[in-house]
């Protein structure tokens, strides 16, 4: 499955990069099969992500919960907990 | 009944005018009885901070404010709802949020307000990250478990009747 991965905050400085698009293997079901699946790709994959119980995710721009299904994402956002207001 | 009614959601770079947008909530209007108005700053931390840097997610952070003011509008009959939030580098003493409410009555339009702000700062994708008073950027605000509670209390609290205002 082809999805946009667009990332902000720290998650954007430490992956060193906005966005990108990947192409996931049908093993990635879930939220948290993608976060899983991302921390294979690098080492700053693996840093960026490493507190994954605070990590924050939207698909299609909604909030979702990890274990969510991530069928019929066209983009997901990945990113620390909001801080706006 | 109510009427549906649309809020006015803004994300901008630019400073905005309260007066402005009270004028623009209220034009033409004499059934509205009470306007609340929240205005969120930059402080400055005692001088350590030259200023605050906001970062948004394009597209969802107004589709979660529009929900957050629709969700409000329902739960507090409000009239009317203004909530403009902006982006980019703000400086000490420039605004950064502005939430405005309008209702028949006083309680309404508070708590509409408040819940608005409640959700906005702990769901609408905004970041801020710190510049020191040398300019140097200092890291990203951590997240807020108060901001976390604050928004709790409002499953809490059990719909209030309209009172008077």
């Amino acid at each position: 499955m082809k999805v946009k991965l667009v990332y902000f905050a720290w998650v954007r400085e430490r992956l060193d990069k906005p966005e990108e698009e990947l192409d996931l293997p049908e093993t990635v079901v879930t939220v948290a099969d993608l976060l899983a699946h991302l921390k294979t790709l690098g080492e700053e994959y693996e840093t960026a992500l490493q507190h994954e119980n605070v990590i924050r995710v939207a698909i299609n721009q909604e909030h979702a919960e990890h274990d969510e299904p991530i069928a019929g994402a066209r983009e997901i956002g990945i990113f620390p907990p909001m801080t706006g207001g | 009944m109510t009427m549906s009614l649309t809020p006015t959601i803004r994300v901008q770079s630019e400073d905005f005018d309260l007066q402005k947008e009270v004028d623009k909530l209220t034009a033409g209007r004499t059934d509205i009885g009470a306007v609340v108005t929240f205005s969120g700053l930059c402080r400055d931390e005692g001088g350590a901070l030259s200023a605050l840097e906001l970062e948004h997610y394009p597209g969802m952070a107004e589709a979660e404010m529009r929900r957050i003011a629709e969700l409000a509008i329902e739960r507090f009959s409000l009239q009317g709802l203004t909530a403009i939030h902006r982006y980019g580098k703000i400086a000490p003493g420039e605004n950064i949020v502005l939430v405005i409410a309008a209702s028949p009555h006083r309680q309404a339009a508070f708590d509409g307000a408040n819940f608005v702000m409640d959700f906005l700062k702990t769901s609408a994708p905004f970041w801020k990250k710190e510049h020191a008073a040398s300019g140097e950027a200092r890291g990203w605000v951590p997240a807020k478990d108060a901001d976390d509670s604050a928004r709790d209390r409002w499953s809490k609290i059990t719909e209030s009747p309209a009172r008077g205002g």
